[in-house]
């Protein structure tokens, strides 16, 4: 048995410690919101937060996290209205959708670092998620929107 | 279709010392897992098989950067490549090292890509990466090298029968600042400077590195000599994220008042290791940081160069890298 922590709840697992955390989360847990695109860290659609740094969770073992906390899209928001959820759905980003837990937890790391990030911070942060339709003017757009939307929450 | 991982005995040792008694015992069944981004690459595909993974990243005492008594660094082999780009000492005394960090694949790569794992990874030869038996598999041929061989990231320099290139942007920054590795075996350590840890094909066809079965690679040392020098690090790739260099320089220069005092050029992805450009150094050492001698530098940088079919534009490619990093270098 090892032990992991997803989403602030520990959950005992009888899994052997080689097994990526991608399929931990989906066929153990039943966290089906972390997609399978490439299983070899090309594309980004697996990305979760390890300790609050965005991590392919398809080529890291179970073995990896047991110390450490896990966070997936399941875990950004209780209900949905993180602050990139909401600018995703206000500039309808999505297109076939596949790409996208993955690219809202690419952009939830950065704007935790930085509150106000301009073009060149986002696209950096964001290269490591592929979107095949491309959406990316529009990824762009709703990060810039989110982090205007939690400046507005921070006064409010 | 699922990605299934194959099967091996996994290891996690917590302490360096019951690291090497495993390395020791398993010699050359043990596969040494860092961060894994290479690793996985490899064992997902299935290219390679291992019986044993002796995974360090339960090791704390590999983790970390300190200042060492001369005032260099000590940097843990498995500090990842986002603390190293991030770290004040380093980018105080070795921006140059800072910079090439940052410019390894992908920020999420880099969270969990190590130091250690950047200079131990493996070519990106695609025909080697697929499983042929070419020179470096173990076979007689290099697919690369055929006039019909895909050889646009191959090397100019440096080839002896296989014609891969060395992948890591960190090696080629380690190698201007004149850093060692420090490699432990249960029999003792051993420090080698990079530029004899990393080799090509003349001195090992099998191997990118002079670790031995049973040895792991502990600490980056980098020596006070380069601190706070000027530098200059440029990686061209065909994009910007993820992909591997298909030329990089890293540049150092101790200035004497204007003139150059000493100098570094290393090229990157142009030889099966980091490749210094000696005399492009030696053009440039004793003047100053000028168009003339960027000019008179480059003009020397890739003597002896012998192109493939498809890789002739890595000359002028590095010549202007060299022109570059004389004119450009900031720093102190």
């Amino acid at each position: 048995m090892l032990t992991i922590n997803v989403n602030g709840a520990r959950h005992e697992l009888d899994a052997d410690p080689r097994m990526p955390l991608l399929w931990a989360l989906r066929d153990l847990l039943k966290l089906y919101g972390t997609k399978y695109g490439c299983g070899k860290a090309l594309c980004g659609a697996c990305i979760v937060h390890l300790d609050g740094r965005p991590i392919h969770s398809c080529v890291t073992p179970l073995s990896a996290v047991t110390g450490g906390r896990v966070t997936t899209i399941e875990g950004l928001s209780a209900d949905g209205t993180h602050a990139l959820q909401q600018a995703w759905l206000e500039l309808d980003v999505v297109q076939c959708g596949y790409c996208h837990s993955g690219q809202l937890m690419s952009a939830a790391a950065l704007l935790a670092r930085n509150a106000a990030p301009n073009d060149a911070d986002i696209d950096a942060a964001m290269s490591g998620n592929i979107c095949r339709c491309g959406t990316y003017p529009r990824i762009r757009s709703a990060i810039h929107r989110a982090a205007a939307l939690l400046r507005g929450r921070a006064r409010a | 279709m699922r990605d299934m991982m194959p099967h091996f005995d996994l290891y996690q040792p917590d302490s360096v010392a019951a690291a090497l008694e495993l390395t020791s015992r398993l010699d050359e069944q043990a596969w040494i897992l860092a961060g894994g981004q290479d690793s996985f690459d490899w064992l997902k595909n299935r290219t390679r098989r291992t019986a044993a993974v002796v995974d360090l990243g339960a090791i704390d005492e590999l983790k970390g950067v300190r200042e060492s008594a001369g005032g260099g660094l000590e940097i843990g082999a498995l500090t990842t490549l986002t603390d190293i780009e991030a770290h004040p000492l380093i980018r105080e005394k070795f921006e140059l090292l800072a910079r090439a960090a940052g410019r390894v694949a992908s920020p999420q790569i880099r969270n969990a890509g190590t130091l250690g794992g950047n200079l131990c990874q493996d070519t990106r030869c695609w025909y080697y990466r697929h499983g042929v038996d070419c020179y470096r598999a173990g076979g007689n041929i290099c697919y690369a090298d055929t006039p019909e061989g895909q050889n646009r990231e191959h090397a100019i320099l440096g080839a002896s029968r296989c014609v891969a290139v060395s992948p890591s942007d960190t090696a080629t920054a380690l190698t201007a600042l004149d850093a060692s590795v420090v490699l432990r075996s249960r029999a003792g350590e051993r420090i080698v400077p990079i530029s004899e840890f990393l080799v090509g094909p003349a001195i090992n066809i099998r191997a990118m590195t002079t670790l031995r079965p049973g040895e792991i690679l502990t600490t980056v040392r980098v020596p006070a000599i380069w601190s706070g020098a000027m530098f200059y690090f440029e990686k061209v790739a065909d994009r910007a994220a993820w992909d591997f260099a298909l030329v990089s320089i890293a540049a150092a220069f101790r200035m004497d008042g204007k003139r150059v005092a000493d100098a570094r050029l290393v090229a990157g992805a142009v030889a099966c290791v980091p490749w210094r450009l000696h005399a492009a150094e030696r053009a440039v050492v004793g003047r100053e940081r000028s168009e003339d001698s960027a000019e008179r530098a480059a003009s020397v940088a890739v003597d002896g160069a012998r192109p493939l079919n498809y890789n002739h534009f890595k000359i002028p490619l590095t010549e202007n890298l060299v022109r570059r990093a004389i004119r450009d270098a900031q720093g102190a």
